[in-house]
């Protein structure tokens, strides 16, 4: 449900920035969503479909990469890919870590833009 | 021909607007000194009993007051005034989580200062509302006894997300064989760390703990001033 929050502040953000750069048609958002943002990248893709139709933005595509959860594990004294449902164990070691290294992301990192 | 499209460095936030209101809320609940707390949890869980039972107690010492998220109905904040805090609903409509924005309007006409605790209770919902910061200092997530163990395991992002965990109807628990180790471990896989506590705002169980950790945050407060 709350994707579609998220595609509007997308739309919002691409007028932004549009705006201050004063750069040509956006061709394509590239965003990256954290396992643990809370975001669905299917809903999202969807919900973007719907809000972009018929603003500035319907041709641009959204496109979503997907962010895992690296956590710092203290006992390997490394960082590691952890997955589900071991949210936070160290698939080496299984250690379980609090300290998060990515997998939180929730932002549009570039565009690409036609002059 | 058509030319090929170069890439532009972005690097924002998607909510950075939200992110941009809430930071100027948790600065200006700092200078007025009031802690503030959010509660989320999914629908039932009984978050209005147990603000309301939070409120009534807080009362007796202290300044606290409530916003109250719901999608359509002005219920949970008549239920919550029978407490004699100060309680405003946001109704939401049809959206499922705040947002800070809402926060910031629905605080106009209240003066800061006048304040120790102000509660922002979210919608009901464990999805949505992890997202959205609200310039609170704690996010407390509710999970009742009446839900299962295994709560936190379906819904990892609004538990790791949260800075505290409060089970509730702990006086139903045998009723419902709830498994308070299991609940726990489950806590502690998606968000290693982090405290529980058991209430039941019916009975009062447990409240002495959550009210003195709201003392402590308290004391806190006047330490960082």
């Amino acid at each position: 449900m709350h994707e579609l929050s998220i595609a509007m502040s997308i739309l919002d953000s691409l007028q932004e920035e549009v705006d201050r750069r004063a750069c040509g048609r956006v061709e394509a958002v590239h965003v990256r969503i954290g396992a643990l943002s809370g975001v669905v990248p299917e809903a999202l893709q969807s919900a973007y479909e719907m809000a972009s139709a018929e603003t500035p933005f319907s041709r641009a595509r959204l496109v979503i990469e997907e962010i895992p959860i690296v956590i710092y594990c203290a006992k390997c004294r490394c960082q590691r890919t952890a997955s589900p449902p071991a949210w936070f164990s160290c698939p080496e070691c299984n250690e379980v870590s609090p300290e998060i290294v990515s997998g939180r992301e929730l932002e549009i990192s570039s565009l690409e833009v036609s002059t | 021909m058509t030319a090929t499209p170069r890439i532009v460095e972005v690097r924002r936030n998607i909510l950075k607007r939200n992110d941009e209101i809430a930071h100027t809320l948790r600065t200006r609940f700092a200078e007025a000194s009031v802690s503030v707390l959010s509660l989320v949890s999914s629908p039932g869980s009984g978050k209005t009993a147990f603000l309301e039972r939070t409120l009534t107690a807080l009362r007796e010492h202290y300044r606290p007051a409530a916003l109250v998220g719901d999608l359509a109905t002005e219920n949970d904040a008549v239920r919550l005034r029978r407490s004699q805090a100060p309680v405003k609903q946001i109704t939401t409509g049809t959206l499922c989580h705040l947002e800070a924005a809402m926060v910031e309007q629905s605080l106009q006409e209240w003066n800061l200062a006048e304040l120790d605790f102000l509660f922002i209770e979210n919608v009901g919902n464990l999805v949505c509302p992890s997202s959205w910061d609200l310039g609170e200092e704690v996010r407390v997530v509710l999970l009742s006894v009446t839900e299962g163990e295994d709560k936190p395991l379906k819904y990892p992002t609004i538990f790791n997300t949260s800075d505290l965990a409060i089970i509730t109807k702990i006086d139903l628990a045998d009723a419902v064989e709830f498994d308070r180790a299991a609940a726990r471990a489950n806590i502690e896989t998606v968000r290693p760390g982090m405290d529980v506590m058991e209430v039941s705002a019916k009975t009062g169980a447990g409240f002495d703990c959550w009210l003195s950790y709201l003392a402590s945050r308290r004391n806190l407060q006047h330490i960082a001033r």
